[in-house]
């Protein structure tokens, strides 16, 4: 993974000397609470219910084991033994105190991380495959094409002060496992007809209260033009994206509201005023992938039989490796996911003696590297298959084991109303509660392949939209109660959810969840999976089991 | 009163004039509808001319009068609108603009870095007291990841 050299670790160090000047403004009361909101949103810095949030940034999802330990390390010195992982792959941690905070960004400076621009109005962090670099479908690597945006997006002078936020995700494999079309930019590694590889350019896609799918403005953009090309969709947006109502701000409304005709030839007309004096060079380029070149794989691995042998004899392991392991491009390696979904534990959420044990077993087993998945669980993705047995008693004694990648009970789930400011209703308390319903793994592995995502608001953190089942909690009156849309997919298929019918009182959404299930099982065409039948046979059947009895 | 100009302290000599007010002796400003209207007079004012433009205005209109212009002011209402970074890097980069920008008004001290990058080399701050403040920050960083005016 890409290592710092003394300009980025130059400037993150300086960052946190600027914002411990701020914040040491802000406590004397030298800069009005308005502008310490911009600075701190800038630096990762909520306030929320209880406390501060800080979100530390996790490039694309990458993370070494020296990282892993900090993090479990300010956990437990500077707030209460957890943190929390998030849909865009980074951090949380939900209790620091604001005067600690630059003591916590220098602590991060120390290991090469920083939380610059984890929120805000401004470019954030760049999300990606979580498979990267390792997976069976990939065109190209997209991660050097990720840390070359990480750079570009990264104080950018230009561009701190936006009209909203702005998400970019990169997939390099034909299945898209990053949700480009749900970006305000998305960036999918293709080939033309020439056999060369370049991107295609989505923009103003986008989740939160008005989803949309991105559009196509550039089918195949040349790798040297990358950051010309983002440069003119940004100068474009900053000049003319709507800043008189912020929920109409992000850059999904300008494409709208302009049509993507209009939008793409204000881009183009910039863009090639640009793009010839701002190439990205062969040689960077080829730096960069120097950056992301594979580890020392062992020749031979696949030679190995216990692998096999011990899935016969251990079914509880077999199913693991079925649920929670994924193909590798080398022969005789997987990746193995570490599910952060375990029934106890609110979805996403890591404690300190946990992050310990993974930054170990990511030493031993997988080269040193962890990732973190936009669906809140970890990845070691370069475990010889015979180390997957020992690797899996060990996640398993620490709670990190639960067989349940991809299935019903690894939702996606904000911290609702329990930590964050803007909800309107829990979601970890009703995630536990679908859990405690779903306690029968058999059934769980029979319904198979099904994402529920959960959010606690419209600001749609969680990405109910594209949840195969989406739940959204809103408020009636000062009761929680909760919307169900069903057929949502990020994936290649993108699709927005479609909803249900009128929102369910909390004492009924797992009710209404379980009758969803019920209505699967019984109807599905053999191997048919949720999101294929919710396709074929709409929503009605579902509409009539949830809504029986009103 | 004092301005930063080129990273130093200095008295200014300009004048804004309203919209409505008579031009004074030295160098004016004036608004950029103004400009639009009175621009045979300004250019025949003897001193030099400055046109203040609003988040809202379009550089690119302005661009064929920059080599009658010697400054440009960009005036901050909100500091979270970040458009003057777009007009300034226009100003500069895409229309070759040699004279003073200047960012007045409601703008931080914790921009002047990003201000600087753009373009932008002349600062008033709405409070003169913060001008050796703002004169720091200017050196908040002593590096960069990407390409801009500076």
């Amino acid at each position: 993974m890409y290592q710092y050299n003394e300009i980025d670790q130059t400037l993150v160090d300086e960052r946190v000397t600027q914002f411990r000047r701020q914040t040491e403004q802000f406590l004397k009361g030298e800069i009005t609470d308005d502008q310490f909101r911009a600075l701190r949103l800038r630096n990762g810095l909520y306030v929320q219910i209880h406390a501060p949030m800080l979100r530390v940034a996790g490039p694309y999802g990458l993370f070494n084991s020296t990282q892993f330990r900090k993090l479990a390390h300010i956990a437990r010195t500077y707030d209460k033994n957890y943190c929390h992982f998030t849909t865009r792959q980074n951090v949380q941690f939900n209790w620091p105190k604001l005067e600690e905070v630059p003591d916590i960004l220098a602590e991060l400076a120390g290991v090469q991380m920083h939380a610059i621009q984890t929120s805000g109005n401004c470019m954030r962090n760049t999300t990606s495959d979580h498979l990267a670099g390792v997976c069976v479908d990939e065109i190209e690597d997209p991660r050097p094409y990720c840390e070359i945006i990480r750079q570009w997006t990264t104080l950018h002078p230009e561009f701190d002060y936006l009209p909203r936020k702005f998400k970019m995700a990169v997939s390099g494999a034909l299945h898209d496992r990053a949700a480009t079309q749900f970006h305000d930019i998305g960036l999918h590694l293709v080939k033309n007809a020439a056999g060369e590889v370049g991107f295609r350019v989505l923009v103003g896609g986008g989740l939160g209260r008005t989803p949309v799918i991105g559009q196509v403005i550039k089918p195949f953009l040349e790798k040297k033009h990358l950051l010309s090309y983002l440069e003119a969709i940004l100068r474009i947006y900053n000049l003319f994206g709507r800043r008189d109502n912020k929920y109409k701000a992000r850059i999904k409304i300008l494409v709208r509201e302009s049509g993507l005709d209009k939008f793409s030839a204000l881009v183009e007309k910039e863009w090639s005023q640009l793009r010839d004096n701002n190439e990205l060079s062969a040689a960077r380029i080829k730096a960069m992938k120097e950056q992301f070149i594979a580890p020392a794989y062992e020749d031979n691995a696949n030679v190995d039989e216990s692998y096999a042998q011990l899935q016969e004899t251990h079914k509880a392991f077999a199913t693991w490796v079925k649920f929670n392991t994924a193909a590798h491009k080398v022969p005789g390696y997987r990746a193995a996911f570490i599910s952060l979904k375990a029934p106890e534990t609110p979805p996403g959420d890591m404690t300190d003696i946990q992050l310990d044990a993974v930054a170990d077993l990511a030493d031993r087993y997988s080269f040193g590297e962890i990732r973190s998945t936009h669906r809140q669980n970890l990845i070691l993705a370069d475990v010889k298959q015979a180390d997957l047995f020992s690797l899996w008693q060990q996640l398993a004694s620490l709670s990190l084991a639960t067989p349940n990648i991809g299935t019903v009970t690894d939702m996606i789930c904000c911290p609702g109303l329990d930590f964050c400011s803007l909800a309107n209703a829990g979601s970890i308390g009703v995630a536990k509660e679908i859990n405690d319903a779903l306690d029968d793994m058999d059934y769980v592995h029979d319904i198979g392949d099904l994402k529920i995502n959960m959010s606690g608001c419209m600001n749609g953190c969680a990405h109910q939209s594209v949840g195969h089942i989406g739940i959204l909690g809103v408020d009636k009156k000062g009761a929680e109660w909760y919307q169900i849309t069903l057929g949502g997919s990020s994936e290649n298929e993108a699709a927005i959810g479609e909803r249900l019918g009128p929102a369910v009182a909390k004492d009924q959404i797992t009710l209404a969840i379980t009758k969803i299930l019920n209505v699967y099982i019984t109807n599905r065409l053999n191997d048919e999976p949720f999101l294929a039948m919710v396709n074929r046979v709409g929503v009605t059947p579902f509409k009539e089991q949830v809504y029986a009895n009103n | 009163m004092q301005i930063i100009k080129d990273k130093q302290i200095i008295d200014d000599n300009w004048n804004y004039v309203a919209d409505e007010a008579e031009l004074v002796a030295g160098n004016v400003s004036v608004s950029f509808p103004r400009w639009q209207k009175d621009k045979a007079d300004l250019l025949a004012h003897n001193g030099k001319v400055g046109v203040r433009l609003g988040a809202v205005d379009c550089v690119e209109d302005i661009a064929a009068d920059l080599s009658t212009i010697d400054l440009i002011e960009l005036a901050v209402v909100d500091f979270a609108d970040g458009r003057l970074f777009s007009q300034a890097w226009y100003l500069r980069n895409r229309f070759a603009f040699l004279g003073e920008i200047r960012a007045i008004g409601h703008f931080m001290p914790d921009q002047v870095f990003y201000l600087t990058r753009v373009g932008v080399n002349a600062f008033a701050p709405e409070n003169n007291d913060y001008l050796p403040f703002v004169l720091s920050n200017l050196n908040d960083f002593s590096v960069k990841y990407q390409k801009s005016v500076n």
